[in-house]
């Protein structure tokens, strides 16, 4: 067994190959980690996207590596520095190692530091791309930094969030839906508010997450990158229907986008999408229909209510 | 030097002291566990009907509000009703003996810090019998949710939460003062700060911020309450009020509170891994001192729960970089117990099992943590289950498997007999699969954007969700063969000698279990550091010959 007596050396060239076989296995084990990361997330359907995504690759593979390298010493010890049957004697009493200790000090301030600025770059550039959030009546010379400045959007979208309905307004267009239709590759600006309680505005293809605080308008911006259909969910607990809470999100071409708005514009207003009405009124009919609850919003009056159940691409 | 004796002959004291207010710390200790485990029957049959409703996309098993009071009465009842009061429990097991001490600095306190749990424990479960049904608003409580009443009663299940939450912060407070006290001034005579087992070291940093972190919440509920029933308007924008207010109040006290949670772990850690390594601790002072470190930089990190929530960008950057400080403290521990494991004596009794699964969930959920404090990825992943499975692995992987192995390791000091080895494995076997089977999944489903506190799913979660419920089932089984080991060893185990593990420790130079005062006028002089595994160094002046004497009175014992 390995339970050497004191007077070996410790570091045999053996040893050493060893150890360095280790940190190759796990380096190759990490950088495959890393690639795989990828496919873990939903498809990337914005600019912050492929940002976030390189972010977590790489923590992915930094974690792997530290895990792997931990995990290897528990095995090591749990299979060759058994006690054997009957040894009821102490082991070599080692009580610490200065160097030892610096050297698992500096390595693990050094690698979060990494990590820190790689996350701080990432937010910076994220800032620039435009999804930072910006609390209205803010400086807005900020507000404007979010873009390149030949590519303002025209207007903001508004996002109304209520218990339980999500409504999409574009003022310019005097268009409404309870879908949310993009023009891909065409930056844009929401203006987040709630009538009643918090919401969470949360498109995973996009990566990007506000949220939706009453009392306040928040601008939130971002640029749409993949023509798709992807959901939009309610992500802070918002109540009895938090989870039905949800909407579509239609990344179109330009001209589509168009011409879906000028389509759009002729349709009479009709109620939109709300799952908590319909399901609130299915459990009235119920004799024991659970605790009590407040009642669903009713549903936004809309141009186009649009669909939450045809097949999404995330 | 006059040498305890310990008379075999001593009146046996009666069980109905354990229903009573009884100020002996073991006592009371007993108490807490056992009402812990109580409370985490409730929580886990609550967790067993949120993972049957999740096992399907649609909601379908209980009505929605039934879902949102089941999930948020889970998380309510698991943390203040289970992991703080059995940590305490250990707290007051742990803290007189080890350092020697004949009971708590303020037993009266002590007793009526333990009886609040009972009434707001019962006030809390209460709550799902008034009209409306119990709190739903998440164990956050955040408002505008937690204050819109349906029904408009005076009495109803989030006012009582709150009122619980409140008694519980009084509760942990004068727990909090009680712990703190007894460990600066009841010391054993030559147990200086760096002869303190580190179990004394993380106790005191953990209670510490109780004391700092608490009023801050209990405040915070308070506020809340008066929101919800005296139209107050300190969280509603409407009247000036700001709900994100209420998030700095709710984890300034909350995140820390992880690490109420967590740092006694790492003291059970660092207690048993030189036991069943048979090597002293490795650089024991920069692991109690890692402690305090932790302390420090978990009150700095609060604001990375609500980063989505309109945080200024130099905010979320200084709350990254502060949390991701705190894994290098944490790393230096984890280090120093691979250190204390290397070249070791291993010995795979059931408390060494849950301390290596604890260690592993626990690198595994810090991993993760590193990567919930980088604020882009955050942003994707917070409130998804990605989050869920992150804390989980924290608490129940990390924290409940260190609390499985210190009932283990210290059964038999505190009851007098041995558990069952072989129940013991199986539990920890169990347990060990159920958990990762359990809260790996709910990893995938947080990185695709499922949020979490959902009561329905898009069907592409599915997958994932069922293997997560199958690992929750097998989790709750799990629990079977620990009740029958405790049950059937307390009443029949094999009679336990004063130091079954023969490990080091004041509380190991006490017969099991301990007389009422511990060591009473005969407090041994401590001359040496803690975990002097094979040094052959004694720990305290006349070992020798207050272990013989603790060996003729088993001798005595057993053959009468």
């Amino acid at each position: 067994m390995t339970s050497a007596s004191p007077q070996k050396p410790r570091f045999t060239l053996l040893s050493m190959l060893g150890l360095a076989l280790l940190v190759l296995v796990l380096v190759a084990l990490s950088w495959w980690m890393g690639q795989q990361a990828y496919h873990w997330l939903p498809v990337q359907a914005s600019t912050a996207a492929p940002l976030v995504d390189g972010l977590f690759s790489f923590e992915t593979a930094v974690g792997t590596f530290v895990f792997g390298g931990v995990v290897a010493v528990m095995i090591w010890v749990v299979l060759m520095h058994r006690a054997e049957k009957y040894d009821e004697t102490d082991a070599e009493p080692i009580e610490g190692n200065t160097k030892l200790e610096v050297i698992w000090t500096a390595i693990p301030f050094v690698l979060v530091m990494a990590i820190a600025v790689y996350a701080i770059r990432v937010n910076t550039s994220l800032g620039v791309l435009g999804p930072m959030e910006h609390i209205h009546q803010d400086n807005p010379a900020e507000e404007i930094g979010g873009y390149p400045g030949d590519r303002l959007p025209a207007e903001a979208i508004e996002v109304v969030a209520r218990q339980w309905s999500w409504e999409f307004r574009y003022p310019a267009a005097n268009v409404s839906s309870t879908e949310l239709h993009l023009a891909v590759d065409e930056p844009v600006t929401f203006r987040l508010v709630s009538e009643d309680v918090l919401h969470g505005f949360f498109v995973p293809a996009f990566r990007l997450k506000q949220d939706v605080v009453p009392g306040r308008a928040i601008n939130f911006n971002l640029t749409p990158t993949r023509e798709g259909r992807y959901r939009l969910r309610d992500s802070q607990f918002s109540g009895t229907w938090f989870a039905a809470n949800q909407a579509d999100v239609v990344v179109e071409s330009g001209d589509a986008h168009a011409a879906w708005l000028k389509q759009a514009e002729k349709l009479p207003l009709q109620s939109g999408i709300s799952d908590a009405v319909d399901e609130y009124a299915a459990r009235a009919k119920k004799a024991n229909p659970g605790w009590a609850t407040v009642p669903p919003a009713p549903p936004p009056q809309v141009n186009v209510p649009g669909s939450n159940n045809l097949p999404h691409d995330a | 030097m006059t040498l305890a004796t310990f008379p075999a002959s001593e009146p046996k004291p009666s069980w109905t002291r354990y229903f009573s207010f009884n100020t002996d710390a073991k006592v009371i200790g007993i108490q807490y566990i056992v009402l812990a485990f109580f409370f985490f029957l409730i929580g886990g049959l609550l967790a067993m009907i949120i993972r049957g409703e999740l096992i399907t996309p649609e909601a379908d098993l209980v009505d929605r509000t039934v879902y949102n009071g089941i999930y948020t009465m889970h998380g309510t009842i698991m943390l203040f009703l289970f992991i703080f009061p059995v940590l305490n429990g250990l707290n007051n097991l742990l803290i007189p003996t080890m350092i020697g001490a004949p009971d708590m600095a303020f037993p009266r306190l002590n007793a009526v810090a333990f009886w609040l749990v009972p009434i707001f424990g019962t006030l809390l479960i209460a709550s799902f019998f008034v009209p409306g049904g119990p709190a739903y608003s998440g164990w956050w409580s955040y408002p505008p949710v937690s204050v819109q009443n349906p029904l408009g009663h005076l009495v109803n299940g989030q006012g009582m939460w709150l009122t619980a939450v409140a008694l519980s912060g009084v509760s942990s407070i004068m727990g909090a003062v009680n712990f703190v006290t007894t460990i600066i001034r009841m010391r054993a005579p030559g147990m200086t700060w760096f002869r303190m087992p580190v179990f004394c070291w993380t106790a005191l940093a953990a209670q510490s911020l109780q004391l700092i972190g608490l009023p801050a919440l209990t405040g915070g509920a308070i506020m809340l309450l008066f929101d919800l029933v005296a139209g107050t308007t300190f969280y509603d924008p409407s009247g000036g009020g700001d709900p994100v207010l209420y998030q700095h109040f709710f984890w300034f006290y909350s995140h820390p509170a992880v690490y109420v949670i967590i740092l006694p772990v790492f003291g059970i850690f660092s207690e048993l891994f030189p036991v069943y390594a048979r090597k002293p601790l490795f650089g024991y002072v920069y692991v109690s001192l890692a402690s305090f470190i932790i302390v420090g930089l978990g009150l700095i990190v609060w604001v990375h729960h609500f980063f989505t929530s309109g945080v200024p960008q130099w905010m979320r950057n200084l709350f990254m970089v502060n949390t991701m400080l705190i894994s290098v403290p944490t790393g230096v521990k984890v280090f120093a117990w691979l250190g204390t494991l290397w070249r070791g004596k291993i010995r795979l009794t059931t408390p060494m099992l849950f301390c290596l699964g604890g260690l592993f969930n626990f690198v595994f959920a810090g991993i993760t943590g590193v990567m919930l404090a980088t604020v882009p990825v955050d942003i994707h992943v917070s409130n998804t289950y990605f989050v869920v499975g992150h804390f989980h692995y924290v608490i129940y992987g990390a924290a409940v498997m260190g609390i499985f192995a210190a009932i283990y390791h210290w059964f038999p000091k505190f009851i007098g007999r041995m558990p069952y080895e072989g129940l013991g494995k199986l539990h920890f076997l169990l347990t060990f699969i159920g958990a990762n089977l359990n809260f790996l999944p709910m990893h995938p489903l947080g990185l695709m954007g499922m949020p979490r506190r959902v009561s329905s799913y898009d069907p592409e979660f599915a997958f994932w969700n069922v293997l997560a419920s199958l690992g929750a089932f097998l989790l709750g089984v799990s629990i079977i063969p620990f009740l029958l080991n405790m049950i059937s060893s307390w009443i029949r185990g094999p009679k336990s000698t004063h130091n079954p593990w023969n490990a080091i420790g004041l509380e190991w130079l006490l017969p099991s279990p301990p007389a009422e005062d511990n060591f009473g006028e005969h407090v041994p002089v401590v001359i040496s550091k803690p975990y002097g595994y094979g040094l052959g160094k004694p720990l305290v002046e006349h070992q020798a010959e207050i272990e013989q004497a603790l060996t003729a009175a088993e001798l005595q014992e057993s053959s009468r």
